[in-house]
């Protein structure tokens, strides 16, 4: 009964997704795409944080490779589109592989340092490479040109933009809560509670964070290839240690706890930044009046409270 | 042999929590470390687990030196572990919880299953999907030993298995250790004389942080004024 409730309401949902550029108008498909995107990114995220109990403080530094990878791929290499993904994929596996490997094996708040570290590192060098990142003013001018594998899409069309961007959202989603799921995502569930019993069970703890770190940071990078011709340009920005704020900040209003959650976070983020700065400049401030309302009272963040309020009312 | 503890010694910092601590087991032996709290038992297993790696001294288990090695690396060796907080891992269920354990060594012709232990041990079975957070605190405990046993052991250390737990649930811990002796060696630890000498076969007393008395459970027995030399009445 309960899932089926479940279901349906997640039938709904990805019903009303898909209807979005028919019922709303382009503001809203342009607020709706960025809250896939995001909301992949902070999804990402949450793989590491919610679910191995790792708060990493750089986690903008796939999201923004992923963005700058794409844009160089279009720039100078005109592939299709789902190719350059591929690469903006690679591209941070390998600079996962590369910060993961020095981070994971330190804890806490050391680990959340050292992250934050290596981000603001990979910020310099993207503001500073000129030659190649064109500094701050970041990479732009560049025009999608095919999707790949033979699809006819007019790209440049936000809704079709926004139908491919739910489409691989979904899928990645979808892969994402698979791995979620699985022996894998079990142990480094078991990661978070007690390292160090997971040792006993002849588990490496290093490596299963270091794989999680890297997954967390291809999806990361996915997003981000998605982001650049959604904005257009790559800047050093999507590198800042400030957006790295962004994914922990969503998965934590919409709740950690729950795979839906960071998803949830972002809509609640993209629509209320939306929303507020139409009337107050000030949106940072009621921002954090509602994360100090919603750490101090509602811990599971907003999906986590409803599902604790729809069983007390089915009581 | 299948575990030759060489007077190791073990520091906290600059605090010397192991004086060389020397004990031998036999493949098949159950053997209890006896002591009062802050005697040093809890350090000597994490110092054969490799948790307090000891400073000095040498830890052979089946003919290697393993002192040195992390915990992962001592555990894949044949060594569980069940540290004394006991803490199973809340929000998975019984099931999962004992899954974790085994992902290591799946498709083995292995003797402990995830299937074998559930319909083993009945009290398991029944809550195999409940979450291991709602278990009882003795319940919690067989779950975590029932989870050490996922790795395959040839050697168990038990930290002070009894701790807390109420008296009845006690017996069936001590039930638990008599099964699992018939297979199994076994390292644990008790304040409990009464409790050691029932299960185990051969006894060390450490007193800060050195092994004091060594006898067999019989010997043990008669001897009261050892007893009451270096155990605290329990």
């Amino acid at each position: 009964m309960k899932t089926k409730v479940l279901m349906a309401i997640l039938a709904v949902v990805i019903a009303g997704l898909i209807a979005v550029p028919w019922i709303a108008s382009y503001f809203y498909v342009f607020i709706f795409t960025e809250i896939l995107i995001l909301g992949l990114f902070a999804a990402s995220f949450n793989l590491i944080f919610g679910y191995t109990g790792m708060l990493s403080f750089g986690h903008a530094a796939f999201f923004g490779i992923g963005a700058y990878a794409t844009a160089l791929v279009l720039i100078h290499l005109e592939w299709p589109f789902l190719a350059c993904l591929l690469v903006s994929m690679g591209a941070s596996a390998l600079l996962a592989l590369m910060i993961g490997f020095l981070s994971v094996r330190l804890n806490e708040v050391y680990f959340a340092m050292l992250t934050l570290a290596f981000g603001m590192m990979v910020f310099a060098i993207a503001y500073q490479w000129r030659s190649v990142t064109n500094g701050s003013d970041g990479l732009a001018g560049f025009t999608l040109g095919s999707f790949g594998l033979g699809l006819d899409l007019t790209l440049a069309n936000p809704s079709v933009y926004y139908h491919v961007v739910l489409g691989i959202v979904a899928i990645a989603a979808i892969v994402l809560y698979v791995i979620c799921r699985s022996s894998f995502g079990m142990i480094l569930k078991a990661i978070r509670q007690n390292p160090e019993r997971v040792s006993f069970a002849g588990l490496n703890v290093r490596t299963y964070r270091l794989v999680a770190f890297v997954i967390a940071g291809i999806f990361a990078g996915l997003a981000g290839g998605l982001i650049a011709p959604f904005l257009r340009v790559a800047s050093p920005e999507l590198l800042h240690w400030s957006m790295s704020a962004e994914p922990i900040l969503m998965a934590i209003l919409g709740g950690t706890g729950f795979f839906l959650g960071p998803f949830i976070g972002s809509a609640a983020f993209v629509l209320l930044e939306t929303w507020i700065t139409t009337y107050t400049e000030s949106w940072m401030l009621v921002l954090g009046i509602i994360l100090a309302l919603m750490v101090i009272f509602f811990r599971k963040g907003l999906l986590g409270t409803a599902i604790d309020w729809w069983m007390e009312v089915k009581k | 042999m299948i575990l030759d503890v060489r007077n190791i010694q073990t520091f906290y910092g600059e605090s010397q929590a192991l004086q060389g601590v020397t004990l031998q087991l036999e493949a098949g032996e159950t053997v209890c470390i006896l002591g009062r709290n802050g005697a040093g038992k809890s350090t000597t297993l994490k110092s054969i687990m490799g948790l307090t790696p000891p400073r000095s001294g040498e830890v052979i288990y089946d003919g290697k030196p393993v002192q040195g090695w992390p915990a992962h690396r001592i555990a894949r060796a044949g060594i569980g572990y069940v540290p004394e907080d006991r803490r199973i891992f809340p929000g998975l269920t019984v099931r999962d919880n004992l899954d974790v354990a085994s992902y290591q060594r799946k498709g083995s012709n292995a003797r402990w299953t995830v299937d074998g232990i559930l319909k083993k041990y009945e009290m398991l079975g029944e809550r195999a999907d409940q979450d291991g957070a709602t278990l009882s605190g003795g319940q919690q405990q067989m779950l975590a030993v029932a989870r050490s046993l996922m790795i395959q052991p040839r050697l168990l250390l038990l930290d002070e298995p009894n701790e807390g737990l109420a008296p009845v649930i006690v017996q069936q811990i001590g039930e638990l250790i008599d099964d699992l002796s018939q297979t199994t060696t076994i390292l644990f630890t008790d304040q409990s004389v009464r409790f050691a000498l029932k299960h185990a076969q051969r006894a060390y007393i450490l007193e800060k942080g050195q092994v004091v008395h060594e006898a067999s459970s019989d010997e043990l027995r008669a001897d009261q004024a050892t007893q009451d030399r270096f155990l605290s009445v329990a």
